[in-house]
């Protein structure tokens, strides 16, 4: 077990230092010279002399080979120095910390709105397999997995907003801001994970063991609730992981729609503004979390699957 | 007495390929602490005999005759009313241990089960009772042992745990479903020991489905040779082995390792494409031309010896 | 297996049962209708679809404008009519890299095994520790915004799938003994892994190729909703959508028919996409037969 998650923290540091490394290069082979606009950004376009291009390719160290600068950047990564804002010279890192919170509270939010919706309607479908509720409930999951998120959240905005006048169209602050936006992204999440939570509870019931629980005597409820639930939950539990990705992902676009600031906001601003050590900082500091997030998955999978827990790894 | 009697059961059921009689015009006796084999080879609808009578076979299966235990036709209960019997009064023994047990509940959480459901016993009782179970089926430190998963049992101690699992509520019939496949053979040799140990003790009845005919002349009174969907011929032990009748049978028996390793000519028929007349004629070397059109009955050929074929009539 | 024979009845099966998977057909059909509708747009668009009208601006549907006009008088169906155009180039042109990328790296991988996988699979790893597309989004913006840095960014974020599917059926399938068979005949590494291994893990790769085709027309047009992808006044459905945005309140058809479109092809390849997965999946098979 410990071993487990030994060698599981292990892989993490690798991808990790992976995740750094490819964010790096990004950065580093976007067209134009970094010193330069670097230099724009503090002294402007118009008075902007070659001398002070230089001087900043040597202050910030941009003379130097490719991985001396990868070094002194990770290095600095490390120290929780992300660098400062292009545009307006804050700390990267804090920036992204005043914005994080907005983004946990939408995906929380949606994610509970999504395994409210999922597990229930998947536990049916799979129950009633081919009858006219599964049937509808998996067109439907389709048409959610299909459904452009930020249309459908532009037509909750035209519903709800425009028409009916129940919540604002966009911004950030009482409870009635957060409905629009977290409903968007969770019908989203919902249709996969309904269609995950069906098949993974279809696999559950043709099990032999299954059928020991039926001969038991045991009726239909207990047999889902306590035999078949919590072997299907165990992929449902590593898909949440993912889901959360998702989340960031849906988050980029559905806080622009909605004027939510958070750090897919930031994100998106900042790639119009073209403030390179913002979008660095700021996918840097999203991939981090989403790889904890799915350490922090993987080991309580361990907690769900005896079999894992005590083989350890396989 | 008669515990359990099973009269003109067809079971069949539609597949992608067409049309699947799994069993067809099946009559059989069980009598108290009786225990009678199934024999037949993988696939002749030996295992979906044994569903149908605890009614767990899938919803798009039909099931027709009348299966009558105690005198009641369980065919006719409510899905309430059958609930009462599975794991009460008629519990059943499944292959693979490994497959047919929930990995993610402990062992004693899953033997206990069914005392918990049909005799309102607590946790702590259940226990109890589910230790003093694993005791008897001969597992060691039974009292460890209960917290343990089944991936953490060998082959051999799952098994007994299932057993375990089947006898806890003392059930008036065991059906065992090839109980010993799969384990080693020193390991089958103690299963069975022990089924014959627990069936005397409590004086349970058996129904076993097996292959395997050492197994079946250990512990059967009677036994049922199943062919395509149909008993083919039924006798007491004795007579199988010495006194062989259909030819289904003997060569069955010429097949095996001690007897000679002949094997019949032909393969067995699937359950979707059923010869006409008699289901065994493309294989057997007796064969007329009645067998090819006629589906033989079948006969008395001896002391509770009865066997389907025209070589008798 | 390796017999041409059963192959052939093997691909005639499945598409049999293709007739008989009604979800798949209707995905199937939609899919030929676009593709139609692309390759003729300049026959069947009633309009020019970049020409301003400027008199007739944020028109609702009628007769002339079957779906209305834009913030500039342009006719709203002829834009989509050539935004199938748009979609469906780059989604083939993407899908096909990824696959190319995905099938090479993978067959490597689980063919060499040791440490030439080790690597290629924690590039995989890598690239999926990045949340869905945030990496496409970081690279097209870092780049700029344009639908050629769109296309670089999916492709460079969307082989990850395949390369492990791939590689996954690869060791499976490197067990078989007609695989063991002609490594004993000497043929070399490369004859085994294109006439041997490839056409056993070809059933994987078609199913996710086309549900890939579905999630790469989402994320580029979300990444043109975004202003990174398509400029005008190239028609392309995620940036008409975001176009409509500012005119929410006085011409929804501007928001709800780009969506329609984009939702109604992505729809289509996971239609398809999710019939040829229970055509070609034989765990799925084993359900139907029960």
């Amino acid at each position: 077990m410990l071993t487990f998650i030994l060698k599981r923290m292990c892989l993490m540091f690798i991808v990790i230092l992976g995740v750094t490394m490819m964010t790096f290069l990004i950065m580093h082979f976007t067209p134009g010279d970094p010193a330069e606009m670097i230099a724009m950004a503090r002294y402007g376009v118009d008075d902007l002399t070659q001398e002070d291009i230089e001087w900043i390719r040597v202050q910030e160290g941009l003379d130097a080979p490719l991985h001396i600068q990868y070094i002194k950047w990770l290095n600095h990564a490390i120290h929780g120095d992300l660098g400062c804002s292009l545009i307006n010279g804050q700390p990267v890192l804090s920036e992204i910390l005043v914005r994080f919170p907005a983004t946990i509270k939408l995906a929380a939010v949606s994610m509970l709105v999504a395994l409210i919706i999922a597990i229930p309607v998947g536990i049916i479908s799979a129950t009633r397999q081919y009858s006219l509720t599964d049937n509808v409930s998996m067109m439907g999951a389709m048409l959610g997995v299909s459904m452009p998120n930020f249309w459908l959240g532009l037509l909750l905005i035209l519903l709800f907003s425009v028409h009916l006048g129940w919540f604002p169209v966009c911004g950030y602050g009482g409870f009635e801001y957060i409905i629009l936006p977290a409903l968007t992204l969770g019908t989203g999440m919902a249709a996969i994970t309904t269609r995950l939570t069906r098949s993974s509870m279809l696999e559950v019931l043709r099990q032999d063991y299954i059928r020991t629980a039926r001969a038991k005597g045991l009726s239909e409820k207990v047999v889902i609730s306590k035999h078949a639930l919590k072997n299907a939950l165990i992929p449902i539990v590593t898909v949440i992981g993912m889901q959360f990705g998702r989340v960031l992902e849906g988050a980029v676009i559905i806080e622009t729609i909605f004027a939510w600031p958070g750090i897919g906001k930031l994100l998106v601003d900042s790639i119009y503004a073209r403030d390179f050590a913002m979008i660095q900082g700021g996918v840097l500091f999203v991939a981090v979390i989403f790889v904890i997030v799915n350490l922090v998955v993987d080991i309580s999978y361990t907690y769900l699957d005896p079999r894992i827990r005590y083989e350890g790894v396989k | 007495m008669t515990l359990l009697g099973i009269r003109n059961l067809k079971v069949y059921f539609y597949s992608e390929d067409g049309m699947v009689r799994a069993v067809n015009d099946v009559d059989l006796d069980i009598g108290e602490g009786e225990t009678l084999g199934i024999i037949g080879e993988t696939g002749c609808g030996k295992t979906i005999l044994g569903l149908s009578i605890l009614r767990l076979l899938s919803e798009n299966t039909k099931v027709e005759g009348r299966i009558l235990y105690k005198g009641e036709d369980l065919l006719k209960l409510s899905e309430d009313e059958m609930r009462k019997i599975r794991g009460k009064e008629i519990a059943m023994i499944f292959q693979n241990p490994l497959s047919s047990m929930n990995p993610v509940l402990t062992v004693g959480t899953q033997v206990a089960e069914p005392v918990e459901l049909h005799q309102h016993l607590d946790n702590q009782n259940a226990k109890e009772k589910v230790i003093e179970m694993l005791k008897s089926v001969r597992i060691p430190l039974p009292s460890k042992r209960v917290n343990e998963y089944p991936h953490e049992f060998s082959g051999g101690m799952r098994q007994r745990a299932m057993i375990a699992m089947g006898l806890i509520c003392m059930p008036s019939l065991i059906i065992a479903d090839e109980p010993t496949t799969g384990l080693d053979v020193t390991t089958q040799a103690q299963i069975v020991e022990l089924m014959k140990e627990v069936l005397k003790d409590s004086g349970t009845s058996m129904l076993l489905i097996t292959h395997d005919l050492g197994v079946a002349a250990e512990l059967c009174d009677h036994m049922a040779v199943m062919y395509p969907g149909e008993i083919v011929e039924y006798a007491d032990v004795r007579n199988i082995f010495k006194n062989p009748k259909h030819p289904y049978t003997r060569g069955f028996l010429d097949s095996l390792p001690g007897r000679g390793l002949k094997p019949i000519p032909g393969i067995s028929p699937s359950l979707i494409n059923i010869p006409e007349g008699c289901k065994f004629h493309p294989r057997c070397s007796y064969a007329t031309g009645r067998c090819k059109k006629e589906r033989p009955q079948m006969k008395k050929v001896g002391e509770k010896h009865f066997v389907r074929c025209f070589l008798y009539d | 297996m390796s017999g041409t024979g059963t192959m052939k009845s093997r691909k005639k099966l499945a598409f049999q049962q293709l007739k008989k998977n009604k979800i798949a057909i209707i995905g199937l059909i939609i899919i030929i209708s676009l593709a139609f509708i692309a390759l003729f747009a300049p026959f069947i668009a009633p309009h020019d679809p970049i020409e301003q009208n400027l008199d007739k601006r944020l028109l609702s549907p009628s007769g002339e404008y079957p779906m209305g006009t834009d913030d500039l008088g342009r006719c709203l169906l002829s834009r989509i009519i050539y935004g199938a155009r748009v979609s469906l180039k780059l989604g083939v042109i993407v899908v096909g890299i990824i696959t190319v990328i995905g099938v090479t790296l993978g067959l490597i991988s689980g063919y060499y095994g040791g440490i030439v996988d080790e690597i290629i699979m924690r590039l995989v790893d890598v690239v999926l520790a990045f949340p869905g597309i945030i990496l496409a989004l970081a690279i097209a913006g870092a780049l700029g915004p344009g639908l050629f840095n769109v296309m670089l960014a999916l492709a460079m974020v969307g082989w990850t799938g395949l390369a492990r599917v791939v590689r996954g059926s690869v060791l499976s399938v490197k067990q078989k003994e007609f695989v063991e068979s002609a490594r004993a005949l000497g043929c070399s590494d490369l004859h085994i892994m294109t006439r041997h291994i490839l056409p056993n893990v070809m059933a994987p790769v078609i199913v996710l190729a086309t549900l890939d085709m579905a999630f790469i027309i989402l994320a580029a047009a979300g990444l043109s909703f975004l202003g990174l992808g398509a400029q005008p006044p190239t028609p392309e459905w995620g940036s008409m959508l975001n176009n409509g945005r500012a005119f929410i309140q006085t011409a929804p058809h501007l928001t709800t028919f780009p969506g329609l479109a984009i939702m109604v092809a992505v729809l289509a390849f996971n239609f398809l996409g999710d019939g040829l997965r229970d055509i070609l999946d034989p765990r799925q098979q084993r359900e139907l037969k029960e």
